[in-house]
């Protein structure tokens, strides 16, 4: 599972990690993720983060 | 008045005596707009101030060099309190380089004509020699916007920390060891709260970085410069980006015809009983800015809003954004309120507002129909003591 950061703030998702604290369990790879989503750090949506090739 | 931070190293910014409001915070000791200007065989002007200042910075710069002497500007931030100048700065310094991120170039293009700057963009771990010195730059994403970042001079050991570590605190002297250091803490406290305490976690990372610094003076862009109190002022910071708790507990409310005031007061007699710090806070009486301030580091707090057409008292539901906007972590709390008919908005809107900051809730909302009974005023007394009960732990 490929990990994505965010395009303003450089927060990274990690789908094994998740983002528990808005329902996102380990494991929810990132085209799983509602497109209500919001970056945990800085707010932006979805749309603003891109795939770190390995 | 005393500016000078290293040899040839100059504060030359501006302090703002008048200003008592920082886009709704609450700077009732105004504030200072901190420009640094360093002379070597390359000379570099660190950040301006805001726009309506920059005749004051330009006059400060030409008391040491002449303009055309000044190589680099360097934009740690590209908020306008500091941003603000450049334009006028850039006019003024025909020989200038704009120094900042990729991130920075692009916003201050968004805020200004910058058709005529020249740029040098940097990136994490960059730097660029003055002679002597030298600017190392460090990113900082989101301390305090994305594209903030440090500028560190290694020979100095001087860390340029851009809004990191500074205080709304306008005073006569530029220098942490020049008045009362309570003073100064409680500034850099109340700036923490109310600028950045959402970020606590890209704090925290960034605190990590600076430790593998050799630091022996911190220059922020407002307030004073840390020489003397270095050690106290990183101290403090790892407190709060956990918002780590003290044995103190906060009853805040809003009242229309003083029935959840009394419950407030029944509240904070239960807490009084514990061994605590207590406090009392009316939203009308008291300013948002200060209630933040104190929120940081309290253990627990009880929240309370009687029903008004159905929904919060205004001035509460203002606060609760803006307490909910900066994201206080390690809290725990209740709701309280009173209503006449209808049970919609008042202790029920307090309750969902504080489930949407992750304040964990230690019982269900307390109400009062009209007017709190001598039962629910008892019922208010034991939920006090079990707020400071829960809050001696952090003794």
């Amino acid at each position: 599972m490929k990990k994505y950061i965010c395009d303003v703030c450089g927060w990274i998702y990690d789908p094994e990690i998740g983002d528990p604290d808005s329902g996102l369990a380990p494991g929810t790879k990132f085209e799983d993720i509602p497109d209500d989503w919001e970056c945990p750090e800085c707010g932006v949506g979805k749309d603003d983060f891109s795939v770190i090739e390995d | 008045m005393n500016t000078t931070l290293k040899e040839g190293i100059n504060w030359v910014g501006y302090v703002d005596w008048t200003v008592r409001d920082f886009h709704g915070y609450k700077t009732e000791s105004g504030s200072t707009y901190n420009s640094y200007l360093i002379e070597d065989e390359k000379c570099a002007v660190i950040d301006a101030v805001k726009a309506p200042y920059v005749g004051t910075l330009i006059e400060h710069i030409k008391a040491f060099i002449p303009l055309e002497n000044i190589d680099y500007v360097v934009c740690n931030h590209a908020e306008p309190d500091h941003s603000g100048g450049l334009p006028g700065l850039m006019a003024a310094c025909p020989q200038a380089e704009l120094v900042c991120n990729a991130k920075c170039k692009t916003a201050l293009e968004m805020h200004f004509d910058t058709s005529n700057w020249k740029w040098r963009v940097v990136g994490d771990g960059d730097a660029i020699s003055l002679g002597k010195r030298t600017l190392s730059f460090v990113n900082t994403p989101m301390v305090h916007w994305p594209e903030s970042m440090f500028t560190y001079v290694p020979e100095e050991k001087l860390l340029f920390s851009m809004d990191a570590f500074g205080q709304h605190y306008a005073s006569a002297f530029r220098f942490d060891d020049e008045e009362s250091l309570d003073v100064i803490l409680q500034e850099a406290k109340s700036y923490y709260a109310n600028i950045v305490m959402l970020y606590g976690r890209p704090i925290s990372q960034t605190m990590e970085r600076a430790a593998e610094m050799d630091i022996e003076m911190i220059a922020p862009s407002h307030g004073v410069i840390w020489r003397s109190h270095i050690k106290e002022v990183f101290e403090a910071y790892q407190n709060y980006v956990v918002c780590k708790p003290r044995p103190k507990i906060i009853v805040l409310y809003a009242t229309m015809w003083k029935s959840t005031e009394k419950m407030a007061e029944a509240i904070l007699e239960g807490a009084q009983e514990c061994a605590v710090e207590a406090q009392f806070f009316n939203v009308d009486s008291t300013h948002a800015t200060k209630i933040v301030t104190e929120v940081l580091d309290c253990a627990a707090i009880a929240i309370g809003s009687p029903t008004l057409n159905n929904s919060l008292m205004p001035n509460m539901a203002g606060v609760l954004c803006y307490m909910s906007g900066l994201r206080p972590t390690n809290k725990k709390g209740f709701a309280f309120g009173s209503y006449g008919w209808s049970r919609r908005g008042g202790a029920a809107a307090v309750e969902e507002s504080m489930k949407e900051m992750k304040i964990e809730l230690m019982r269900d909302p307390i109400r009062a129909q009209y007017v709190p009974t001598p039962e629910v005023l008892e019922e208010c007394r034991e939920a006090g003591r079990m707020l400071g009960k829960y809050a001696e732990q952090y003794k």
